[in-house]
C-alpha cells in the first residue's frame, strides 16, 4: 500500500484501495471482537486483569464499540463502496490514489484515537460519540469526506444511464453520515449543555446507525444477491420505497432512546410513532431481497456469500420487530437499560449488518484479487462460528435483559439481579470468544487466498468456479 | 451523464432530510431552551464547572480546571456565623465558569433574569476567580433559584473562602465527575432513575429543568448496576465507599464491579508508598480462608483521584 501512496493514479492497479480497505477491516474486526471478548470476560470474572488503569473495563468498553463501528463496519463499507460503485456504474473508481490515502489516514487516525482513549481514558463522556471533538473533525474531513468524494465522483462519471439502487444508498449515506457527525457532535463543538446535550448524544447514536450503518448494509445486499444469484432485483419500486422511508422515518425517532428521561413528552410520543414506522423500510428491504432469491434458494446452502447475506437479511426480521416495538412506551419501560438492548444492538451490528458486510468482503476480495477463496471449509467454519457465537450472545443477553427488567419493576435488591445474571455473562463471553476465534480464522483464510488461492480466469466470476481445495 | 436527471430526487431528498431535522432538532431545541433551571441544576453545574469530559482545559481528564464546593460555617469577611448547610462554589483564578455564568440565558426564564440582575454574574471575572452561591428570589411573583456572584455582592474572595473552611468541608466533586466520566462508571451505572418505576429503589427521577448547564449529562444507557443519582441518600458511609472502591468484593462478595484501587495513586494519606502487590497477596490469602480479616484499605491522600471521586459520590444526594 505504501508504495502506491505516491504513485501516479494511472499506475495504481484497479482495486488496490478496496483490497487494502478489505484487509484493514478484517484486522479491525479481529481487534474489535477481541476487545469485546476481553470486556465480556471482565464482566463474567471481575478480577480478571484487575487493578490496572489501562485495562480497566471503563476504558476498554468504548474502544470495543469504536473499533467495530469505525474500524470493522465502516471500513468494510468503504471497501464495498470502492469496488461496487464503479462496477455498477460500469466505470473505474474516480481516484484509486485518493482511496489509498483514505484508507491510510483512516487507519492512522483510528489507531491514534483508540490508543488515546485506551491509555489515557480520553473521552467525551457521551455514548457512541465518545471521541473528543478534534477526532470527530478528523473523521469528517479526512475519513468521511474523501470517501464521499470518491463515491460521488465515480457515480457522476458512470457509463450507465440510470443509477442502481445500491448507488443511491451509497451516495446518500456518505452525505448523511457527514451531516450526522457534524450536527451530532455540536454539543462538543459549541459546548451545548443539559438536555440538549443528552438529546443530541442520542440523536447522533440513532442516526449514525439509521442513516449510515443500516442503509449501507442494505445497499450491499442489493448488490450481492442479484450479482451472485444472477436474478435481477425483484422490484426497483420497492427499492424506492425502502430508500425514501429510510430518509423520512429512520432519521426521526432519536428521542426514543431516552423514553424515561425528562424530555418534552410530545417529542417522546412523536419519536415512538416514527419508531414503529421503521418497519416500512425494514419490510420493504427484507421482502425485496427474499423475493429476489426466488428459484435460487439452493445457493443459501451452497454459496458462502449468499449464505452470509441471506442470514443477515433474515436477522433483519427479528431486529426490526424488536426495533419497531421495544421503543414504544408499553414495552420500553420494561426493557429499557437492560441487557435486552445490548442484545438488540448486537443483533443489528453483529447480526444483520456484519453478516452482509462479511459477504461483501468475501466476494469483493476474490473478485479484485482474481483469486478463488483459499478454503471453503474455513469459510464455512467462519460462518458457523459467527452464527453460533452471535446466537449464544444474543440469547444469553436477551434472557439477562428480561431478568434485569423483572428485577427493575419488582424492585428486587440489585445484587440479586447481579447474581442471577452471572451465568448469562459467562455465556456471553463464550459467544463473543467464538466470534473472535472465527475472525482470526477468516483473516488467515483471506491472507492465504491472496497468496495461494486458485487464480480466477479472466471473464469469470469467483462464484462460478468450483473449489479445488 | 450528469446528475441532472436526478434533480427532482435530489431536491426531494433535501426536503425530506431538512424537514426531519426541523422536527427532530429545531422544535425540541425551542422547547428545551425555555425550560427554567431548577435548584438542583444550578448546584450541579456550579459543582462541575465548564465540562467534565474531554475539553481543552483538561485534555487528558485529570480533573484540571475544576471548582470546589465548600461547606461554609462563618462569613469569611465578617466572621459571623452562617446558617447550617450554606455552600459556596469556589472558582480560583483562571478556572473556567460553567455555561450558566457565561450565558445566563440557558438558565431559562426567571432564573436567568435573577441571576443577571440580583446575582450580578456579569461581573464575575475568571482571571481573578469568583465565588458563587445558589440563592432564592422572587421574579414576577414567583420563586426561583438563581446564581449569585458573592464576590461581586459580598466581596468574598476565593482564597478567603478556602482558608475560612476546614479541609473536611471542601468537596472536589467537580473533579470527581471527571473521574466518573474517565473511568467509565456510566457503562454500568446510570444517573437517571426511570420515570415508570425506580422511585422506591433509586429515588426520584429528575425533572426537565434539572440539567441546564450540565455537560456531559452521562445518563448512561446500559444499567448493569444500581442507579447512582441519589446514591448518597441511601449510603453516605465514607468507609464503606472506600472499601468498595478499593475492592468491591470486600463489602459485596457477589459484586462484578471492577477494583478501582489504582485511583489511590502511589502514596497514602501519610505519604507512605502503597504496596499493592502485598495488599493483593494478603487479600488472596483472606479469600482462601488463610487469614481471618482482609488487609486494611489505605487511607487516600488528600489530592488523590479517589478522593475526588468519593466527593462526587457523596454529593449525589
Ligand atoms: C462492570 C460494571 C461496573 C463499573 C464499571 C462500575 N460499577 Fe459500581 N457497581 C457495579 C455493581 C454490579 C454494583 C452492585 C454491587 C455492589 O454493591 O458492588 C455496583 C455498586 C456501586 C455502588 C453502590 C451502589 C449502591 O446502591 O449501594 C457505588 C457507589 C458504585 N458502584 C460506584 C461506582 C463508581 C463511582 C464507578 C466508576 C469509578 C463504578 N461504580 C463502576 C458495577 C460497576
Amino acid at each position: 500500500m505504501f508504495k502506491y501512496l505516491f504513485a501516479k493514479n494511472e499506475d495504481i492497479p484497479t482495486g488496490s484501495a478496496a483490497i487494502y480497505f478489505g484487509f484493514s477491516s478484517i484486522i479491525w474486526f479481529v481487534i474489535g471482537t477481541g476487545l469485546g471478548s476481553f470486556n465480556a470476560a471482565k464482566l463474567g470474572f471481575p478480577d480478571f486483569v484487575t487493578g490496572s488503569f489501562v485495562f480497566a473495563f471503563g476504558h476498554m468498553r468504548q474502544v470495543h464499540v469504536m473499533a467495530v463501528i469505525f474500524g470493522w463496519i465502516s471500513m468494510a463499507f468503504a471497501m464495498a463502496m470502492m469496488y461496487i460503485t464503479p462496477i455498477i456504474g460500469n466505470t473505474k473508481l474516480w481516484s484509486e490514489k485518493l482511496g489509498l490515502w483514505n484508507c491510510f489516514l483512516w487507519n492512522v487516525g483510528l489507531t491514534l484515537a483508540l490508543t488515546l482513549m485506551w491509555t489515557f481514558g480520553i473521552e467525551s463522556g457521551r455514548e457512541y460519540s465518545d471521541f473528543p471533538w478534534p477526532i470527530d473533525l478528523y473523521i469528517v474531513f479526512f475519513i468521511l469526506f474523501p470517501l464521499a468524494l470518491n463515491v460521488w465522483m465515480t457515480i457522476k462519471n458512470r457509463r450507465t444511464q440510470g443509477i442502481y439502487t445500491t448507488n443511491w444508498f451509497f451516495a446518500a449515506a456518505t452525505f448523511m453520515v457527514a451531516i450526522v457527525f457534524l450536527v451530532g457532535n455540536s454539543p462538543e463543538f459549541f459546548h451545548l449543555t443539559g438536555l440538549t446535550e443528552a438529546y443530541l448524544t442520542w440523536w447522533f447514536a440513532h442516526n449514525v446507525l439509521g442513516l449510515w450503518i443500516t442503509p449501507v448494509a442494505a445497499a450491499i445486499a442489493y448488490y450481492t444477491i442479484p450479482k451472485v444469484t444472477g436474478n435481477p432485483l425483484y422490484s426497483h419500486r420497492i427499492g424506492h420505497l425502502h430508500f425514501w422511508s429510510v430518509v423520512v422515518f429512520y432519521s426521526t425517532p432519536a428521542a426514543h432512546h431516552l423514553m424515561s428521561a425528562p424530555l418534552p413528552e410530545w417529542l417522546k410520543s412523536f419519536a415512538s410513532v416514527e419508531g414503529v414506522l421503521i418497519l416500512v423500510p425494514a419490510i420493504a428491504f427484507v421482502s425485496n431481497i427474499l423475493l429476489t432469491m426466488q428459484g435460487k434458494w439452493h445457493m443459501f446452502v451452497e454459496n458462502l456469500e449468499i449464505k452470509f447475506t441471506v442470514t443477515g437479511v433474515l436477522m433483519a426480521i427479528p431486529l426490526n420487530m424488536q426495533g419497531g416495538f421495544q421503543q414504544t412506551r408499553a414495552i420500553n419501560w420494561y426493557i429499557h437499560g437492560t441487557g435486552w438492548i445490548v442484545a438488540h444492538a448486537h443483533l443489528a451490528l453483529l447480526g444483520f449488518s456484519t453478516f452482509m458486510e462479511v459477504a461483501a468482503v468475501y466476494l469483493g476480495m476474490q473478485t479484485l484479487m482474481r483469486r478463488k477463496l483459499y478454503s471453503i471449509a474455513l469459510g464455512n467454519f467462519h460462518y458457523w462460528m459467527l452464527l453460533i457465537g452471535f446466537s449464544t450472545y444474543w440469547i444469553s443477553m436477551t434472557i439477562a435483559g428480561l431478568i434485569q427488567g423483572a428485577g427493575k419493576i419488582y424492585e428486587v435488591p440489585y445484587i440479586d439481579v447481579v447474581v442471577a445474571e452471572h451465568p448469562y455473562m459467562i455465556a456471553r463471553w463464550i459467544g463473543g470468544t467464538m466470534v473472535f476465534t472465527g475472525n482470526i480464522v477468516w483473516l488467515y483464510n483471506m491472507w492465504m487466498t491472496a497468496r495461494a488461492g486458485t487464480v480466477i480466469p479472466a471473464g469469470r466470476q469467483p462464484h462460478e468456479l468450483a473449489y479445488e481445495r | 451523464m450528469a446528475f441532472r436527471q436526478y434533480t427532482v430526487g435530489a431536491r426531494m431528498f433535501g426536503l425530506a432530510l431538512g424537514s426531519s431535522m426541523m422536527i427532530t432538532l429545531f422544535f425540541p431545541s425551542i422547547d428545551i431552551r425555555n425550560v427554567t433551571a431548577t435548584e438542583s441544576a444550578l448546584d450541579r453545574q456550579l459543582q462541575d464547572g465548564w465540562d467534565a469530559g474531554f475539553n481543552l482545559t483538561d485534555p487528558i481528564l485529570k480533573g484540571w480546571n475544576k471548582p470546589v464546593k465548600v461547606l461554609m460555617t462563618k462569613d469569611p469577611k465578617t466572621g459571623a456565623a452562617l446558617p447550617p448547610g450554606t455552600y459556596a462554589y469556589v472558582y480560583s483564578a483562571g478556572t473556567w465558569f460553567p455555561s450558566g455564568i457565561i450565558h445566563p440565558v440557558i438558565l431559562g426564564a426567571g432564573a436567568s433574569d435573577l441571576t443577571v440582575q440580583k446575582g450580578r454574574v456579569g461581573e464575575a471575572d475568571n482571571k481573578a476567580g469568583a465565588v458563587f452561591m445558589v440563592k432564592h428570589g422572587m421574579f414576577e411573583g414567583q420563586d426561583y433559584a438563581y446564581i449569585e456572584d458573592v464576590t461581586a455582592t459580598q466581596g468574598w474572595m476565593p482564597e478567603a473562602v478556602l482558608s475560612s473552611a476546614p479541609e473536611a468541608n471542601v468537596s472536589h466533586s467537580g473533579a470527581g465527575k471527571t473521574m466518573f466520566v474517565r473511568e467509565g462508571c456510566w457503562w454500568c451505572h446510570t444517573l437517571l432513575p426511570e420515570e415508570t418505576q425506580d422511585w422506591q429503589a433509586f429515588g426520584v427521577p429528575p425533572m426537565l429543568g434539572d440539567f441546564n448547564g450540565a455537560s456531559p449529562t452521562s445518563f448512561g444507557s446500559d444499567r448493569k448496576a444500581p442507579d447512582l443519582l441519589h446514591v448518597a441518600s441511601r449510603n453516605s458511609s465514607r468507609e464503606w465507599m472506600l472499601m468498595h472502591f478499593f475492592n468491591p468484593r470486600l463489602v459485596q462478595p457477589h459484586s462484578i464491579m471492577p477494583r478501582f484501587d489504582y485511583l489511590w495513586g502511589d502514596k497514602d494519606a501519610s505519604g507512605k508508598d502503597i504496596d499493592f502487590g502485598k495488599w493483593r497477596a494478603e487479600y488472596d490469602e483472606y479469600h482462601e480462608g488463610k487469614r481471618d480479616t482482609p488487609p486494611d484499605v489505605p487511607e487516600p491522600a488528600k489530592n488523590s483521584e479517589i478522593r475526588e471521586l468519593l466527593d462526587f459520590m457523596l454529593s449525589l444526594k
